[in-house]
């Protein structure tokens, strides 16, 4: 059974339809690269699988339960085995370790000293080791996209929901994210990783989901879409007839 | 010029020496006033929570009503809270009439609005993507909305400095609740009147000059809250 599984999923805001017709599935411990350009529902996709929006229609399971359309108690419960780092975090205005810790404080872990060693591991995971008593409104931006991955994998969720991920980094920091994703991924997290960075998305991702204008247009295993010869390269993927327009 | 000047000096020196009247009708003062705001700080900040946080019709029209009732003359909430509390008012038999108490309850009435309002104002002011962020850590409703009162809460300390600042500073609740019994209601605004109508200027300018001293040191907080 599928770890998250998408059925016929939609979602319109006005007149205007964002996503059409999404059937999608993740598997415990995999990697799904979900590939598109900027506005083609990538974030809305993610924030309907995180609970943040309802969808206009189709259902989304997680671990064969129905978790779309329930009440808020319920949604809360699922959301909690997940965590999503979005494309332009923000911090709450306090230092980095209360940042980091926030999540398995709304959880009700409240021993000092636990908190204080995931936290230090967290940090550590990230490159930001020492950074505990930082201001967390003082980051700069890489800085800040790693405090939130940080904040992320704190949870441990069974679900991590990314969205360019790496947007704000430098080629070094982007390589030792991607290193911990790629470990992350090996255990029992899934991830989804929502980027227009096919060359990330093609070293990650196990399986890949293309986006188009709200439409799946092909998913497939990594090779399948971006054909095993150019697995080395940056350009553009060969992918089973499709040709992505950026 | 003269009168003033010696006056003002005299009233400095009834300030240096601890005057005992000067001394009583500040305490008095500062504890009717900072009473008041905190009682209202606890009934308003919630309030303009449930406002902000919650969807319903006429959300913007009781905004707007809130807003104008910033400038809620004092002698219209005094009038108000006069009726109230008198012997043959719904709340007659509390006996809140020319109390201490009485001002207070008067004076928290007086300063909601602003307090509401400015909550409302503050917690519209955080970003949305803080609520999302909390929500997406596994934060319940209430955990968001105590998360988003504490992004806010330079804006909401200085809602609740500025309705001190007014309650300390009004005139129409004071006297019209209060009734200005020596020992017992007279504050800061209503002993400078009364001593003005019977000519004792260094008085009411000793009076006057603890008033400015305490707005002034109200408006340095308030600035140093909001880091500037």
């Amino acid at each position: 059974m599928p770890l998250l599984e998408i059925r016929s999923l939609s979602k319109s805001i006005g007149p205007a339809e964002i996503l059409r017709d999404i059937n999608l599935s993740v598997e415990r411990g995999e990697i799904l690269g979900l590939i598109g350009p900027t506005g083609s529902g990538k974030t809305t996709l993610l924030r309907l699988v995180n609970l943040l929006d309802e969808s206009s229609s189709g259902s989304i399971l997680f671990d064969g339960s129905l978790i779309s359309g329930r009440p808020e108690r319920e949604k809360l419960a699922v959301r909690r085995k997940m965590a999503m780092v979005f494309q332009k975090p923000v911090m709450f205005k306090a230092r980095v370790e209360e940042n980091v810790s926030f999540g398995l404080k709304m959880r009700g872990r409240d021993d000092a000293e636990e908190m204080r060693g995931r936290v230090k591991e967290a940090l550590a995971a990230v490159g930001l080791s020492g950074y505990e008593s930082r201001d967390a409104n003082t980051l700069s931006g890489g800085e800040t996209q790693r405090i939130a991955l940080a904040r992320a994998i704190i949870l441990q969720p069974e679900l991590l929901l990314l969205d360019e991920p790496t947007a704000n980094l430098d080629p070094r920091s982007a390589a030792s994210i991607d290193s911990l994703l790629q470990s992350l991924a090996g255990g029992s997290t899934a991830v989804i990783l929502a980027t227009h960075n096919m060359q990330q998305c093609r070293k990650l991702a196990d399986r890949v989901a293309v986006l188009q204008a709200g439409r799946l247009t092909a998913q497939g295993k990594s090779e399948e879409i971006f054909g095993p010869e150019e697995k080395s390269k940056v350009s553009g993927p060969h992918a089973c007839g499709i040709t992505l327009p950026w | 010029m003269e009168e003033i000047y010696s006056g003002l000096l005299r009233a400095l020196e009834l300030i240096a020496s601890g005057d005992p009247q000067v001394v009583e009708i500040t305490f008095r003062s500062l504890f009717i006033s900072l009473s008041s705001a905190f009682l209202a700080g606890i009934i308003c900040i919630p309030l303009g929570g449930i406002i902000e946080f919650r969807q319903f019709r006429g959300k913007r029209a009781l905004i707007n009503l809130i807003q104008t009732l910033y400038s809620l003359p004092t002698v219209t909430v005094g009038l108000l809270v006069f009726l109230l509390i008198s012997r043959s008012g719904p709340l007659g038999g509390l006996n809140l009439l020319f109390s201490p108490v009485g001002m207070i309850f008067g004076q928290a009435i007086l300063v909601s609005p602003i307090m509401v309002g400015l909550t409302v104002t503050a917690l519209a002011g955080v970003s949305p993507q803080i609520r999302d962020t909390a929500r997406s850590l596994g934060a319940t409703e209430m955990q968001i909305i105590v998360t988003v009162i504490k992004e806010a809460r330079v804006a909401v300390i200085a809602a609740v400095l500025l309705g001190f600042g007014r309650a300390l500073s009004e005139v129409g609740v004071a006297m019209m609740i209060g009734g200005n019994i020596r020992g017992y209601t007279r504050v800061l605004t209503t002993a400078i009147a009364l001593e003005t109508s019977m000519g004792n200027i260094e008085l009411s300018m000793a009076l006057g000059i603890i008033l400015i001293s305490i707005s002034l040191a109200i408006n340095i907080l308030l600035n140093r809250f909001q880091g500037r």
